[in-house]
Parts: structure tokens; sequence; C-alpha cells
């Protein structure tokens, strides 16, 4: 977002309206082969509505939309729970080479061991980094890392005879895709309670796990940027009472280099290449959400996995894998970007960003405590949340506290999450960002927090300085207009 | 060492650190148990950007890409004309670095041109809404089919078995999670059940057909109260009637011919499509078009009751993404090729093939395994096994096609687009010749 006016309406008017019948931005090759009769004319298309540009007009459409953005490259992004660290140029150079680029899913294996050398590589490393065995690279993002990780629990409960197990525990400290997860695995989702430090509250899991009890699904740090410091005895009850311990490895980067799932106990684990390993977020994706689990469970991993026999690479079905979770191997593309940047940190590199990430969230803390409330008062990890409680004392709340935040040039933090906190505002620095940008960052904070006690009405109108006012989403969801249409047809 | 992209000084670590009130930063990590904790790992040791950019490019060095060999391979990822502007949008980091966005005012960018792309997608399937995106056309198949069993209460899925296997196998597993049945049907002579909530077939199927009787499926399909799902080429969607006319309830296809490269698989773009009614039981993310207190257009994610982050376990789905910087390599792609250009792609996809289709088919010992119409891959009867075939041609310098002889006795699957020249088309048709006399 760079500033300057925004057009009147730049909103209003879509390729399809800007274009004119008989231009057009491409240059395609002139049939080289006679032409082949075309079917009758009741399997042809008669008409396609697509928009009819100039090349250059095409560019400066998309580039105007593109300053209306922000982003990780225009500013601080300290989204919670999303790790917006920056993204490193050199990897979007590597990830264009035609070596890699221009591989078909289906080429003959001896044509492609540079990139399953690659894929095999980094199963290791990341087995390594979680303390896991065995690791498939398959799952497309975070979300479907997690949906293989629980249909991976049910074929493992399914094969020991016991489907009766039909519930997952879910911490209410935990990611909100989880309970969605779990019941697209076919389990009935049982929430339980974080006790007053943040927690889980042991009385409350011990009194949930029964013989019923497929998994707990744990994030680790917590949704509130804690570690809960029972995970160990956690597991034990778990695996006590037969069930499993899925990891949400979702915000590892307070944990890199230092600690491992899978010395904590966990079984399962899923990780997300596009926040702890700076893969770009994209506005939304392509993400990458590979999956680690222990020896005893590496046999229902997703197909495929990259294997070694001799010194060639292939791609291998685990025996009792649960299947195929997308089209081909994941993606290869965001998965490459990740291995370049563990070659470029080692292990000394990881233990940094864990050690930064850390630091930047508990100065975060330190510096906003007294102006707004902290409802789990202890050193967070790699983020931290606060309540907009007493400001909403003041009638000021905290989605009026995040848009008052656009206006001092900063991306809010997320909001409104996790639950258990009331006004919540989920801070995440992580670790690339500078102590001179948290700074800056604090005293906007503390600016608004003076504003809303003084002159709340400012933070309440805001953002008075973004590209666009406050959008109606009530009547966008109300009476939704979802595609473009050509004037006059405005239906349904 | 330190990290070009970590940008605290040691100095501001002592500052950070006394501002926190503590010693050190082991103190901020109390709460992890000693027996959890590692010193090292066994991972390789750092490497600047030179050694890295090295190591990397002698890694794919070890590859041999398709742009350097005529390439005949289709069976779900393709090969088409990248125009130059597409990297060019995509790579800013305006839209790269963005994230999801929830924050509307400063996300018009990501907003919009979601919205061109829902509203392109809808265009190009003749459907009524269409969501921002999904992983992959297998997974947007899938979710289909789960919708589709949502919506009638039933639990059986049924699909073509002329349905691409690696979609087929998706299917099986999203099934598996939700406890559905699976059914895979032979076209011909369908048995479709009053327990069935859908039907799911590919326009054209696995081996590149389409289906001479989709009228007749479709009315079958719907005698049945089951939903009719489609999974298109949208390449294909250029030239051929686009799904909506015959019937579809839900369209699905592969983005990836849209603007983004093969990336050995992915990340590729999944398309859905839905008629109106079903827009509340859609899975994945939707943007909508409102106006701000000044009466401005704007975008905003919308919809949202389906969704994960607030349904919990009643959502529609857990899909949080919506592969959105692949998506938007897609609008590019089809506002670049507009009106004209995708129709142009198509009929050089559809003439070629069809060229070397012919030429394949006169060679002695070689013939088209099907009749019918089909648009950029055939299948072709080789003299000897596809895989011996392929291993020849490899050594011609010529990537060939899919190995489909466990369904197709001696099959293989070749695909042709504008990116085979005739001479790449010439080269193929004399070294299988050569191959075929010397079996």
């Amino acid at each position: 977002m760079s500033g300057g006016p925004r057009q009147p309406d730049i909103g209003a008017r879509l390729t399809f309206d800007l274009g004119k019948p008989g231009r057009t931005a491409c240059s395609l090759p002139a049939p080289d082969v006679p032409a082949a009769e075309l079917p009758p004319s009741q399997f042809l298309r008669r008409e396609l509505n697509l928009p009819e540009l100039s090349q250059v007009d095409l560019v400066r459409y998309f580039l105007a939309l593109s300053r209306l953005n922000y982003s990780v490259d225009s500013g601080f992004y300290p989204l919670g729970s999303c790790t917006m660290k920056y993204n490193p140029k050199v990897h979007e150079r590597l990830a264009c080479l035609p070596g890699f680029a221009d591989l078909h899913p289906l080429q003959p294996p001896e044509t492609v061991q540079g990139a399953l050398a690659l894929m095999y590589d980094l199963q290791r490393w990341l087995a390594e980094i979680t303390g896991l065995d065995a690791v498939s690279l398959a799952p497309a993002a975070g979300a479907q890392g997690e949906l293989t990780g629980i249909l991976m629990v049910k074929a493992y409960l399914a094969d020991r005879g016991e489907e009766g197990r039909r519930r997952v525990l879910v911490p209410d400290s935990a990611h909100g895709t989880n309970p969605a997860t779990a019941a697209m695995g076919g389990f009935e989702v049982v929430t339980v309670a974080s006790d007053n430090q943040g927690n889980t509250d042991m009385q409350a899991l011990a009194s949930a796990l029964d013989d019923g009890v497929a998994a707990l699904m744990l994030t680790l740090p917590n949704t509130l940027g804690l570690f809960d410091p029972n995970v160990g005895r956690i597991a034990e009850m778990l695996h006590r009472k037969g069930a499993l311990l899925y990891g949400d490895g979702a915000n590892l980067n307070a944990l890199l280099g230092r600690a491992r799932f899978g010395d904590m106990g966990f079984d399962i684990v899923h990780l997300n290449m596009h926040k702890t390993f700076s893969t770009p977020h994209g506005g939304g994706g392509p993400g990458s959400g590979p999956v680690a689990a222990k020896g005893h469970l590496a046999t229902y991993l997703p197909t495929p996995v990259v294997d070694k026999e001799g010194d060639r690479f292939v791609l291998a079905a685990p025996e009792r894998s649960i299947g195929r979770v997308g089209l081909f191997y994941g993606h290869f593309g965001v998965l490459l970007r990740a291995y370049a940047y563990l070659r470029a940190l080692g292990v000394e590199g990881l233990r940094q960003v864990s050690e930064n990430a850390v630091i930047n969230a508990n100065y975060v803390l330190a510096r906003l405590r007294q102006a707004y409330h902290l409802p789990y008062d202890r050193h967070c990890m790699h983020e931290v949340v606060f309540s907009g409680s007493r400001q909403r004392a003041k009638g000021v709340r905290t989605w009026d506290i995040a848009k008052r935040l656009i206006d001092y040039g900063f991306h809010p933090p997320t909001v409104y999450f996790p639950l258990i906190v009331d006004e919540a505002l989920m801070i995440e620095p992580t670790e690339t960002e500078s102590r001179e940008a948290l700074d800056a960052f604090c005293d906007a904070l503390l600016a608004i927090a003076r504003e809303a006690e003084e002159e709340p009405q400012v933070v309440k109108e805001a953002p008075h300085t973004a590209p666009i006012g406050r959008l109606d989403e009530a009547t966008a969801a109300r009476r939704p207009v979802l595609r473009w249409r050509r004037e006059g047809t405005d239906a349904p | 060492m330190t990290l070009p992209y970590i940008t605290n000084t040691a100095a501001d670590r002592r500052a950070m650190l006394a501002a926190i009130g503590v010693a050190s930063a082991e103190e901020l990590f109390a709460d992890i148990p000693p027996e959890c904790r590692v010193a090292d790992l066994g991972l390789p040791p750092a490497l600047s950007e030179p050694d890295l950019v090295r190591e990397l490019t002698a890694l794919a060095e070890r590859n041999r890409p398709v742009d350097t060999m005529p390439c005949f391979l289709g069976g779900g990822a393709y090969r088409h004309f990248i125009p130059s502007v597409v990297g060019e949008v995509i790579g800013r980091s305006e839209y790269a670095t963005a994230y999801t966005p929830y924050q509307a005012e400063i996300s018009q960018g990501t907003l919009q041109t979601t919205f061109e792309f829902q509203s392109m997608v809808c265009e190009l399937t003749a459907m009524d809404v269409a969501n921002a995106g999904m992983y992959d056309s297998a997974s947007a198949l899938a979710e289909a089919c789960l919708m589709a069993a949502g919506v009638t209460g039933r639990r059986r899925i049924a699909l073509l078995s002329t349905v691409h296997p690696h979609h087929q196998a998706v299917v099986r597993t999203y099934a598996f999670g939700r406890d559905l049945a699976v059914d895979a049907l032979p076209p011909d002579g369908l048995a479709l059940g009053e327990e069935h909530a859908c039907l799911a077939v590919q326009q054209p199927n696995f081996f590149g057909y389409f289906l001479p009787e989709v009228e007749a499926l479709q009315r079958a399909v719907h005698e049945a109260g089951a939903l009719f799902i489609v999974s298109a080429d949208p390449i294909s969607l250029g030239l051929f009637r686009p799904p909506g006319e015959y019937g579809a309830d839900v369209v699905v296809g592969e983005g990836q011919s849209l603007g983004s490269p093969l990336n050995f698989g992915g990340p590729y773009l999944g398309l859905f499509a839905c008629r109106q009614q079903y827009l509340r039981q859609m899975p994945g993310r939707i943007v909508g078009r409102t106006s701000d207190a000044q009466g401005r257009s704007g975008y905003v994610l919308t919809i949202q009751t389906r969704e994960q982050h607030i349904r919990r376990e009643r959502a529609t789905s857990n899909i949080c993404t919506s592969q959105q910087l692949v998506a938007l390599a897609a609008t590019v792609y089809l506002a670049a090729m507009g009106r004209q250009g995708l129709r142009q792609v198509a009929e050089l996809c559809y003439h070629k093939a069809h060229y070397a289709a012919q030429r394949i088919a006169r060679l002695p010992g070689y013939s088209l395994a099907f009749d019918g119409l089909f648009f950029k891959e055939f299948v072709v009867r080789c003299p000897r096994p596809p895989a011996e075939v392929n291993r020849a041609l490899l050594e011609q310098g010529i990537v060939g096609g899919l190995d489909v002889s466990p369904h197709v006795e001696n099959g293989l699957l070749l695909c042709v687009t504008e990116m085979n020249t005739r001479e790449d088309i010439e080269r193929l048709v004399d070294t299988l010749a050569q191959i075929g006399g010397s079996g």
C-alpha cells in the first residue's frame, strides 16, 4: 500500500469493464498443422465472456490494485499465529530455475532425481527438527496436514479394531481449524478447558479422557503464545488410555532448534512451511503442510513419500497409507523454498530464529502491559495475547483498535482470537523484525490507548487514511454479489 | 554468525532483555521441561547466498526439465504457454507477501482480484457462483462429493471409472474421513441408486475423451435425486460447451493450465463453481462486493458462517487457504488470453492433437484405442509395452506419454498442446515408427 490518492472508485471497474472488442494482451502462434474437423455445434461453446484488454492496460490494472495491498515487504505484519516473517528473495529466483519449475510430475524418475533428492533430504531434516521418525510432504496446507494426521489416527485405530474411539479432544486454546478437522475425520469434538494459567486444565483433561477418546489435538505453544509445561504428563495420560497425541505445529517458530515434538511424546505433527519456513503466504496460499509421525505410525502416511533404493530416489506408497491427499506430491514449488531456507540457516540459524522470535514477543509484552490488559501474566513464547477489555469499557472495541493501527501504518494483529480471551489482540512479531520496528508499533498502540481515553471517536471511525473506509460486511453477506455481471443482468 | 534475515543486534537483544526484566533469553524458555530440550540437530551447516545458489542450481541440473525436450505427457498436469505478464504480476511482493485478506481496507488488491477470479470461473464454466480457489482439482472434486453428501443427506458417492485415478484416490481418502462409501461405476449401463449423493464425471475423461451422451447421463443423475458433478479441463472450455449448459450442479477443474508452471506437481489450483442454491454449503473462501460509508465499491471475505473459524466442527470444510497466488496467476492468464485467446489456445491444442493422432494411427502396429470426440489427449495402442516405447523415446530426447497399460492393453496416453510444434510432432511420429518397426 503506497499512499497517493486512490482513484475515484477503482473497485467499481473490473477487467470486464475496461476492455473493448478487438483488443488482446496475448500473442499466440498461427496453426502449423492442417486443421482438423471441429465437432458439430452442439458440442461447442457459443460465447465466451472474457475481458478484451491490451497488454499495457492489463499491467496497469493489476499494478494499481497491488498498491492497495499491505504486505510483509511494505511493513510490520504482526498477525498472531500466522508467522508473517520476511521471505528471502533468493528463494524466488531458485524456484524459477527451469530444472525445478519445468518438471512434469509424471516424468520418468531417472529424469527427476534432483527433485526427489531435495524432497528426500527435506523429509529427513523435518524429521530431525521435530524429533519424529518419518515425514510425508504431500499435504497442501496446514489444514490439510491436520486432516491427514487425523485420518492417520483413524486408520491406525481401525487396524487395532478400536473403531469405538469416536471422540477427539481439542483444548479451547487450539487453532480454529482443529475442531473442523476432527469433524472431517468423522470424529466427535470435545472441548477441553484451559486453566487460569493458560495451560491445559489437567482435571478437565482427566475427566474427558476415557476409552472412547481417539486423540488429543494440542497446539504447542498454544494460541495464547504459551508453552504448556505439562505436555509430558499429557502425553503419558493419553498413551496410558490408548489414545494418541496429535500436534498442531503451526507455532513451531518458538521451538526451532530448542525442543522437539517427538521428545515431548507427540505421535503425529503437522508443520506449516508458509509460517515457520518462510515461504510467502501469497495472499492466502499456496501453503504446504507436511506431516511427521512416530515410527509405528509411518506406515499410515499419505502417498507418496520419497524413498531411497541404493543410490536412486523413488516415490513410494507406505504399506498402510491413508492414500492420496492431492493430485501429485504436494507443493514442490513451496517445499523447495523451505529447503533453501533450512540450507541457509543451519542449526545455529534455527536457534537464532526461535530466540529472536521469543525475545521480540516478550519485548512487546513488556512495553504494552501497562496500557492493555494481559490476561495471562507470564512470559510468552513467540506471540503475546492482550485483551482490549479496558478500552472496551470506554466504548472502544478491539476491532476499532485494529482499524486505527492502519492509520499508524501497521497491519493489525489477529483479533477476537483465541476465543477464550475477551476482545483478544494476538500479536506475533516474528524474528525478522527489529527493535525499532517493535518500538514504533508499541508507540502506536500506546497512542491508541490514550486516544481511546481522550478522543474515542477517532478510534471508532478509523481507518482515516486507508484506500477505502470500513466496508459494509452485513450487506455483503445478506445480499451477496459474488461475481461480475454485464450491466442490466444483476441477477440472481 | 549474523543472519541476513534477523535484524536485532546483540546490543539490541541485551537492551530488550533488560526491558523484559530477565538476565538471559534462556529464562524465556523456562516453561520447556529440560527432558524436551535439544542442543544440537543433525542438519547440514549453513550456506551463504552464493553457495546456496550454487547448491540448488546443481540440484536443478540433476533434472531434465521438459522445456528442453519435446514432451507429450499430460495426465492431469499440462504444458501451456504462460504469457510474461503473469509472472510479472504474481511476482509483485504486494501480492506474494500478503496474507489472507482479514483486514479488507488494506487488502483490496487481493480481494478485488479474487472477485475477478470468481467471475471468470463462473463465465468459463457457465455456473452461478465460484469460490476463491482450492488446493488442486483432485481435492476440489473430493470436496464437491462431500458437499453433495451434505446436500442430499446420502452416504454413497458415485463416480465414473474413467475419472483420473489420482482424483478417485483423493475422493476415497476424503470419504474415509466422513465414513462415506465410494462406487466407481463403468460409464456403460450406469446403475445409480437412491443411496447415491452424486455422480462425478470428468470431461474430457482421464483418457482424453468426452462423454458421448452427457444429456442422458445428467437426466439419469437428477432423476435419481443426486448431484451431477463435472470435473472439466478449463482450457477445453475455450472451445467446448461449458458444463453449466448441460446440467452440472457443481463444476471443478484443474487451474494449473491457466498460467502456472508444472512445478513437479504443485502448487496447483482447484477450481470450484456451483449453482446458486448450494452457495451456503460451498467450501472455501468467498469474496463479495459491497461499499464503504462514502459509497465507494470494495470487496470483503463473505458468507463466512460456513467456515472453520466461525462454525468450528460444523463448518463445511476445514480449508483456510485459497491458493491465492495461483488463483491470481489464473486471473491474469485469463485476462491476458481474453475472449479470443483462450479459444485460439484450445483450437491449437485440438488441431495439433488430432494431427498427431491421425499420423500415429497410420503407423504400422499403432492404433487409436478409442473412437469418439477428444480434445488434446488420446490413447494409442502400441505394438510394444508402453514402458519400452517411452524408454526408447527418451533415448531419442523425447518425453513420451503416460503408460496406461493397467487400464488399456499396451495403451499410451499422449498429450499435445499449443507448446508442441509440428516439428516436435514429426519427430515423435518418426521415432514411434522406428520403435514399432524394431519390435
